[in-house]
């Protein structure tokens, strides 16, 4: 026997460790979609990389204006600045992993309906560009902080696992919407503007703190609330939210994974026919 | 498991169908219409009818054969390819592939205009499943193979489309495949080049590999395949020897379609498609004189907006020579990067073609990535006479000339 691998092509969805086996098979592509995007992203622009620092401080300097200067929101005596941009380098990371894995599938209809590979490969290689946008935005954070004689907190070391969480939020979510626009464009429009609305509702530009008591433990039934205040524990030292907030949130991603990757293999067999 | 029995077989099919639904309210494609289809047809999800685009397709490939896949538009050797390939799931029955299967349902998939051919190299050869270090170990014979070496470097958004065509074949020509499926790759770019892939997959079939090949061209299809599968409308009609097939098809092709002088997409057919076309002559449908004012007219169907969505149209005569060429090329026509159904109608005031049969081609493209939406053949037969013309001491005849033109005699004496 030459050990030829046996493809068999049949109706109903293979098995989860088959599945798996293959997206390993395929991870060349994976690296190559990731690199594709990076050497895209930045092409004929007069400023290049230097837009992945530049558009999150504009938006800290516009949070900076709007909630530190017009409302005054408590920043547990950080620079707001720095309070702010901690957690807006945590929700860039999440928004546009969740962003570009919903498109990813409708904006390739030609690899989706002319060649076969493993689909979640489509989703799942947003996340190289992402990583480095992220890379770099931490570089300019530090370095933002030390100019301003600040050593960064010794809790830096868990912000990989932070970062782990925020990407399991995003992807879970991101793998339900990538399958479901293919079927319902809806999806398309409506994200973004939950995008938006979840910006609003997350620590990011304020403290969860600014929160009123009574309302604290409705604030926190967002998932991305635990996980935002932690990029701010993990990069500037400031209280981390309750045990239990955090483990519920961990929960809520481990559901949206299994969700989504379910929803995903669900609608995936018909992908070619519906794009 | 069978093992011993089933080693010799590349490709073993058993009962391979693939089903649509067709019919309003079917796919619903936004929430708001699935809503409102689930408030009219509150009970089930069956409604519209079930249009098989592949039925009980049963086969045996043993390892090493080209085999040559023909039929009419709409037989559904897209679909069953599409199957083999996995892009699509089968809606009966199954296929065992062995070996590692290489498809081609069009080469350059995937190709980016804004990077360089070695970075479309890198990307097209991952997108087909190759490994990185193999397209590395063969980089330099692709390269070699696409004849453009010194633009290797330059965004492919700046080569021509030749230029293009010969990269992205290069690619798929080199893809390491025990199994080839292979969809009308050789339908474009120019003689030359052709020649060069015709020889190139003689080679692949020739090494041992096994090669299922659909092709509009019969001419391809007999000098790579000694097997030939013919399909008719969903199903296999033909297995055997490639001339066998090859006459039979002749036979299906003359029998003629139920309506011979328009054409109408097979039910379920989905993406940018044409929908319908149709031969407006002078005389009757399919016979036209030769003078007249002269017509053809199709619908589009564009569902997703496309930024250089290009129509083009050839008239062949009857040794399959394309004798006029009509496109819709510059100038942006309203079809491009919009969506909906578009009428398209070609007028010719004074249609001088010499008498004889013609068919119509229809392509439907995209320019910017080469991708082939449709290529269909033989629609809308039609017949040019020159019977009224007047020329009573002779015959006219097919064979007296290619093209006829409005003259005048200019005769005195001196």
């Amino acid at each position: 026997m030459t050990g030829a691998p046996v493809v068999r092509i049949g109706a109903g969805a293979s098995g989860a460790l088959h599945r798996l086996h293959e997206i390993w098979n395929y991870r060349d592509l994976f690296g190559a979609l990731g690199v594709r995007d990076l050497r895209l992203r930045y092409r004929q622009t007069a400023l290049g990389i230097a837009w992945v620092v530049l558009q999150p401080l504009a938006a800290a300097g516009i949070f900076a204006f709007v909630f530190g200067r017009i409302a005054r929101v408590p920043t547990y005596g950080q620079p707001y600045l720095l309070f702010s941009l901690a957690a807006l380098t945590g929700w860039n990371f999440f928004s546009s992993i969740l962003t570009r894995a919903s498109a990813s599938l409708i904006q390739n209809p030609q690899l989706v309906t002319r060649v076969y590979f493993p689909r979640l490969i489509l989703p799942l290689s947003v996340v190289p560009a992402a990583l480095v946008d992220l890379l770099v935005t931490i570089v300019a954070f530090l370095g933002i902080a030390l100019a301003q004689g600040r050593t960064p907190a010794a809790t830096i070391v868990a912000l990989p696992l932070v970062l782990i969480l925020l990407g399991m939020l995003a992807l879970g979510t991101g793998f339900a919407a990538a399958a479901l626009s293919v079927r319902y464009r809806d999806v398309q429009y409506l994200l973004p503007v939950a995008v938006q609305l979840a910006l609003f509702a997350s620590p990011v530009g304020y403290s969860s703190s600014a929160v009123p008591p009574q309302w604290q433990s409705l604030y926190y039934a967002n998932p991305l609330a635990a996980p935002l205040e932690l990029m701010r524990w993990s990069l500037l030292g400031t209280p981390a939210p309750t045990l239990s907030r955090i483990e519920y949130s961990v929960a809520v991603a481990l559901i949206l994974w299994l969700a989504g990757t379910w929803i995903f293999r669900h609608i995936e067999q018909s992908f070619a026919d519906e794009i | 498991m069978k093992s011993d029995a089933g080693s010799a077989l590349a490709i073993h099919a058993e009962g391979l169908g693939k089903s649509y639904r067709i019919g309003r309210g079917v796919r619903a494609t936004t929430l708001a219409e699935r809503i409102a289809t689930t408030l009219r047809h509150p009970f089930g999800t069956g409604h519209g009818e079930l249009f098989w685009a592949l039925r009980d397709a049963s086969f045996e490939v043993p390892r090493g054969q080209a085999v040559g896949i023909i039929g009419r538009n709409g037989a559904g050797k897209s679909t069953l390819l599409k199957l083999l390939s996995r892009i699509t799931t089968p809606t009966t029955g199954w296929a065992e592939l062995r070996g590692r299967v290489g498809s081609l349902i069009e080469v350059g998939t995937g190709f980016h205009p804004e990077l360089t051919g070695r970075e479309n190299i890198y990307l097209n050869g991952a997108i087909l499943g190759m490994r990185k270090h193999e397209v590395a170990r063969r980089f330099d014979e692709i390269v070699d193979f696409s004849g453009i070496a010194q633009f290797i470097d330059t965004p492919v958004k700046r080569y021509s489309s030749g230029m293009y065509m010969r990269l992205a074949f290069a690619v798929a020509a080199n893809l390491d495949a025990e199994i080839l499926v292979i969809d009308e790759v050789l339908a474009v770019g120019d003689l030359e080049f052709q020649r060069k892939c015709l020889g190139k997959m003689g080679e692949v079939a020739g090494a041992g590999r096994t090669v299922l090949f659909v092709s509009h061209s019969l001419h391809a299809i007999s000098t790579l395949t000694s097997r030939t599968l013919v399909l008719d409308r969903g199903r296999i009609a033909f297995d055997g020897s490639t001339s066998d097939g090859l006459a039979y098809y002749r036979g299906l092709q003359a029998a003629g379609a139920d309506s011979p002088h328009a054409y109408k997409a097979p039910a379920g057919k989905t993406g940018v498609h044409l929908m319908d076309g149709h031969v407006l002559t002078s005389i009757s449908d399919g016979l036209h004189r030769h003078g007249d004012p002269f017509a053809l007219e199709f619908t589009l169907d564009v569902p997703v907006p496309v930024s250089q969505l290009c129509f083009s149209v050839h008239i062949m005569d009857e040794t399959d020579r394309a004798v006029n060429h009509f496109w819709i090329y510059g100038d942006g026509p309203s079809f491009r990067n919009a969506t909906g159904q578009f009428r398209v109608r070609i007028d010719v005031p004074k249609y001088r073609l010499v008498l004889g049969r013609y068919t119509v081609t229809v392509w439907v493209t995209d320019r910017a990535t080469h991708t082939i939406y449709e290529h269909l053949t033989n629609l809308c037969p039609f017949e040019i006479t020159m019977d009224g013309l007047s020329r009573p001491d002779y015959d006219w005849s097919p064979e007296m000339m290619v093209y006829a033109e409005d003259y005048t005699w200019d005769v005195r004496r001196r």
